[in-house]
């Protein structure tokens, strides 16, 4: 289990944690080299799917970021992020996903110390759960246990 | 679209990328990805060699999709589509993948860097493949900007756009404009008067035929694009006609409510109900407190109205006041600042122990026009008044509320600087008078600020280096009896001193203004950690924030002392008027569109747009996007239940591809 | 009924052995239950939390072990025992690894901490309501007149404390619910030189003595202390502050249980064991 590294993906946009994350770079902040990160414009336009297609295909945990609510670039996207949350998570569980692979993040484009944070924080909550191996969960019996 | 033939660039970025992700290995394994007919590395993509690199390659080997892998996207991506652009290649057939902020710069072990660079590569190489031709649409510039904040920046840029010919609305939400500088008396390091050197400025701007000055008012709302906003303005009633008025003063002379505490004097004086802030007040058109106005709270008196000849006085404003929409085409903020108010600071004093100030306090005291006529005295019985005794000895103490981690960590730049001068006029007030200068370090950086440092010293201030630990009016020894107590430990001798003093002056510092967040929200524009706006990069690009076509100038963006803020309002005019002159913006092409054959017409998507860029096509019952209106952000295509709702350049495909890029070998 | 576990501490036993009795005969009156911790320990004060941190959070720390078997929250009279309990309360919920050293000292007692109970300094459970509304109830001789000046020292509400850490209220809150007169005076948190009076003497009178003269400064018939230490220098040692500095004090400094229960006409407060006599205008009300 020491050994195991989780692969994240993480969801940031384009104004607030992207710049953020950015920013993280320029403060020379290390984190963990498990997180990739994919821009969007906005929190607001990441679809659900998208969350299930990165679990579907490997992904030991996923990260969303956008700005914290009253600053989005686009007024109120990111309440539809938040809006969003609760339900995606409630379907992660249903499918048997520990929710706690599932994470929602407020970041500012000035935070670049509290990305690091955040981005180490979730690898080792995602590291203590264990691979998750979803394709290989597919393949296997109806009554695979919730990882 | 034909096959895919994409080339990679691996930049080293000098050692930046290549001391800790191996490139050579990187553009290696990126020439064994599907798609990949071409893959590269250079030393500095970005640089002119690097580019001419990339267009070569692209004619070359017939490249139709083009991989940077390099720094971040906010750093070059308009760079690198401009290259492909001048090539004949579509600049959005293009895709970034950031090795930079967020690979070398955050990883310590080089294999895992190594390896998540090329993850990232190949996230992008899938996705690039997904990407089609896009093109920006080009709208008209309005040639209008608006300039919120009548300060010494705001009216700079003001100044500046006018002379250009470009229409300037200068927007300020205090009934006069001249911000802080109109309230002190002295400028460093010149001594200069500040008023002398600003009025001229302010009645410039207001009779500028380009400027119309919009005194007493606020932005309420900004909504639209760059090249073409509409901002709402609030007029504040001020019950008072201006086109009327001749500024006679009639009025504020005989108006009975005489004991209104005057904020712009720092609470140390009062004013009427009617009143304007400062003699040379511009415009010199007074407004009504509402709040203190006995015709307006009961209906009885009317005797500002009935000594003015002009009949400018109207009761029966509306007292919502009047509202405004301009079109511009760019904005300048430049709000200001406050200063930093001490009475949490309980050891120094303030608020609970006469003669302790803040600085803008003690500045309206050395004014000629301020609450003491400019005679630095002491308070009697509790009110300063002109007539009060002249202090033996004053304390300076420095950097209150700045360099603290419990209230303010960043410095505030010019308080090092205003204390030198309170030092060198409270010996000119007061011949004789001791004065004691309390500090940490000293600041000086500006021109002529160390001369001017010196001249200090050899006028016989004394400079403690230490960093003041209590104010108290409590004696222990009999020299002390009457007079306030200043305690600090002298670094310098090392021993702790207690110093008799009668008046101490605090250099507050400064943070962002009243209302700075509030205002970032309607503009949809970010603070940084501090408070204070956010410009676009800290070194490159200071007065350009993150949304384009709004700017910022002065001290809304950091502390700075005057030459500063007059410099960074000209430098967002010069941005303004560039933007302007053009006479067109590019808007970008990222916007949402409907596929019409999968859309149910559901209308999940219609409210959930910002910009109401959504509506119902009734008679086909489908959605409908005015991508003038759409900003792109996407909100609408990921709420959409048949993915009819996609946005160019961020579809569905498109980020699928760049996540199945990232798990390949999961 | 209001119920605590009570810690003494070292002083309540000895010098300072009136402020227990002044407590106990308050409590009485207001039904207040204070029940002694069976075999509490020294807490350490000041001067073992500055020589050995950790060896001093375990053994406060046994008396918090202790008071979790009682179940109910501390009561300390004494502000050094306060600080000393409440800072280790406060370390070890904070600091896993403090924990883990201390409640593996404690498990060798048989004895285990949970974070489940609270500190209180006296003051604190007489200033808050509802019992503030109980001791005005209680009153039976308002203390008219009397001009009291109310000094908690420092480290009833340094670093931590429910009351203001340089103008703090609670003790004139109580003067005023007992009728008095709270006397404002600029040394009411500083410190009176506290047990640099054994080892720093000429130290401690200076502060004692300037606690003093902003006291009689002010005008104040007599000062009340919450603290054994505080009232041991300003009373005890008065006398020697005098010799020393060549003043004349004469303030009588009583413990603020001392103050309530003259107001609740109750008896066995102690006041005879106080060094400095009354004042006129204490003795108004005796």
């Amino acid at each position: 289990m020491a050994s195991f590294e989780p692969r994240i993906v993480a969801f940031l946009c384009n104004w607030c944690s992207y710049t953020g994350a950015d920013l993280a770079g320029t403060s020379r902040k290390k984190y963990n080299a498990n997180v990739v990160a994919i821009r969007v414009m906005c929190s607001g336009r990441v679809d659900p799917e998208f969350v299930f297609r990165a679990f579907e295909k490997g992904a030991d945990g996923v990260l969303i970021c956008g700005c914290h609510p009253g600053d989005c670039h686009y007024i109120d996207g990111n309440h539809k992020t938040a809006g969003r949350y609760p339900m995606v998570r409630n379907m992660l569980e249903q499918f048997g996903i520990d929710p706690k692979r599932f994470r929602l993040e407020w970041v500012s484009a000035s935070e670049g110390d509290r990305y690091a944070q955040v981005v180490n924080e979730t690898i080792e909550t995602v590291r203590a759960l264990g691979p998750l191996e979803w394709p290989k969960r597919l393949n296997e019996s109806d009554t695979a246990s919730p990882a | 679209m034909s096959k895919p033939r994409v080339g990679v660039f691996v930049c080293h970025c000098g050692s930046n990328i290549g001391s800790i992700v191996d490139v050579p290995a990187v553009a290696a394994f990126a020439t064994g990805l599907d798609n990949v007919v071409y893959a590269q590395e250079h030393k500095y993509m970005c640089s002119d060699p690097g580019q001419e690199m990339i267009r070569d390659a692209i004619k070359e080997h017939q490249l139709n999709r083009v991989v940077v892998a390099s720094c971040s996207p906010l750093m070059h991506e308009p760079t690198f589509r401009k290259t492909c652009d001048e090539a004949g290649l579509n600049g959005y057939l293009f895709q970034m993948a950031n090795l930079r902020e967020q690979v070398s710069w955050v990883t310590e072990d080089k294999a895992a860097a190594t390896e998540k660079a090329k993850v990232v590569v190949r996230a992008a190489v899938q996705r690039v493949a997904d990407h089609t031709e896009l093109h920006t649409t080009t709208k008209p510039c309005t040639p209008a900007t608006l300039v919120i904040g009548g300060g010494v920046a705001g009216i700079e840029a003001a100044l500046q756009l006018a002379s250009s010919d470009t229409k300037v609305h200068l927007v300020e939400r205090e009934p006069s404009i001249g911000g802080a500088m109109a309230k002190f008396d002295k400028t460093f390091p010149t001594l200069d008067c500040a008023a002398c050197i600003l009025t001229p400025k302010m009645v410039q701007a207001y009779t500028h035929p380009n400027i119309t000055v919009h005194a007493y008012s606020e932005v309420v709302d900004l909504s639209g694009y760059v090249g073409n906003f509409q901002a709402k303005i609030h007029h504040k009633a001020s019950y008072v006609n201006n086109e009327k008025c001749t500024g006679c003063g009639a009025c504020l002379q005989k108006c009975p409510v005489k004991r209104v505490p005057h904020e712009w004097e720092q609470n140390l004086m009062n004013r009427r109900a009617i009143y304007t802030p400062f003699a040379q007040a511009v415009p010199n058109k007074p407004v009504i407190d509402a709040q203190h106005c006995t015709m307006l709270l009961k209906g009885k008196c009317g005797i500002c109205a009935k000594v003015c000849e002009a009949g400018a006085i109207e009761y029966d404003q509306a007292p919502e006041g009047t509202y405004e929409t301009i079109d511009i085409g760019n904005v300048i903020v430049a709000t200001g600042m406050k200063t930093f108010d001490p009475t949490p600071m309980k050891a120094l004093g303030y608020g609970r122990i006469p003669d302790v100030y803040t600085a803008l306090e003690f500045e309206r005291m050395c004014h000629a026009s301020g609450p003491t006529e400019g005679h630095v005295v002491k308070k009697t019985n509790g009110v300063l008044t002109h007539g009060g005794a002249a202090p033996k000895a004053v304390a300076l103490v420095h950097c209150v509320g700045s360099r603290d981690k419990n209230y303010n960590e960043h410095c505030s730049r010019v308080c090092c600087m205003y204390s030198l001068k309170y030092a060198h006029l409270i010996k000119e007030h007061v011949p004789g008078c001791e004065v004691y200068d309390f500090y940490i370090d000293m600041r000086c950086a500006g021109k002529g600020y160390e001369e001017f440092y010196n001249r200090l010293l050899r006028e016989d201030v004394r400079f403690i280096r230490g960093k003041v630990a209590e104010v108290n009016n409590w004696a222990i020894y009999p020299e002390e009896e009457g007079r306030l107590v200043v305690r600090v430990e002298d670094t310098l001798v090392g021993t702790t001193r207690r110093i008799p003093v009668d008046m101490v002056v605090l250099a507050t510092g400064l943070e962002p203004a009243e209302g700075a967040k509030a205002l970032a929200q309607t503009l949809h524009m970010s603070c940084s950690n501090d408070g204070f706006y956010l410009e676009r990069h800290p070194k490159l690009a200071p007065v350009s924030t993150a949304t384009e076509g709004i700017f910022v100038a002065g001290c809304c963006q950091s502390p700075k002392d005057i030459p500063d803020s007059v410099a960074q309002g000209a430098a967002a005019a010069a941005q303004a008027i560039a933007m302007i002159k053009r006479g067109t913006v590019e808007i970008e092409p990222t916007t949402a569109h409907v596929l019409e054959e999968l859309c149910s017409g559901c209308q999940i998507c219609i409210p959930l747009c910002p910009y109401d860029a959504i509506s119902r096509d009734e008679e086909r019952r489908l959605a409908v996007i005015e991508p003038a209106k759409c900003k792109g952000c996407g909100t609408c295509v990921g709420a959409c239940p048949s993915s009819a709702l996609q946005q160019w350049g961020f579809d569905d495909k498109q980020i699928y591809a760049e996540i199945d890029g990232i798990l390949a070998n999961a | 009924m209001t119920s605590y576990a009570y810690y003494p501490g070292c002083s309540a036993k000895a010098t300072g052995a009136s402020y227990e009795e002044s407590l106990m005969a308050v409590a009485r009156v207001l039904g207040i239950e204070l029940e002694e911790i069976d075999d509490w320990n020294c807490c350490g004060a000041t001067a073992y939390f500055s020589v050995r941190e950790k060896l001093a959070m375990a053994i406060s720390a046994r008396n918090l072990a202790l008071a979790e078997t009682q179940g109910k929250d501390i009561v300390a009279p004494c502000s050094a025992c306060y600080l000393g309990l409440a800072k280790a309360n406060k370390y070890l919920k904070e600091f896993p690894e403090t924990r883990e050293i201390v409640c593996g000292a404690l498990k060798a007692a048989g004895l285990e901490y949970n974070g489940t109970v609270e500190v209180k300094h006296a003051v604190e459970i007489f200033v808050q309501e509802p019992m503030l509304s109980q001791v005005k109830a209680a009153v039976k001789h308002p203390l008219t007149g009397l001009r009291v000046a109310g000094y908690v020292g420092c480290q009833m509400v340094r670093p931590y404390g429910f009351d203001d850490a340089e103008y703090p209220v609670a003790l004139d809150t109580i003067t005023t619910a007992l009728g008095a007169t709270p006397v404002p005076y600029p040394m009411a948190a500083r410190c009176c030189g506290g047990s640099q009076i054994m080892t720093n003497e000429e130290v401690a009178l200076r502060m004692s003595k300037n606690v003093l003269l902003a006291a009689e400064k002010a005008g104040a018939d007599c000062i009340i202390t919450t603290c054994p230490l505080c009232h041991m220098n300003l009373d005890m040692f008065q006398a020697k502050v005098n010799a020393h500095f060549g003043t004349n004090f004469s303030i009588p400094v009583l413990y603020f249980t001392q103050l309530m229960g003259m107001a609740f006409e109750a008896s066995g407060l102690g006041i005879e064991k106080n060094l400095v006599g009354p004042s006129a205008g204490l003795a108004a009300h005796m």
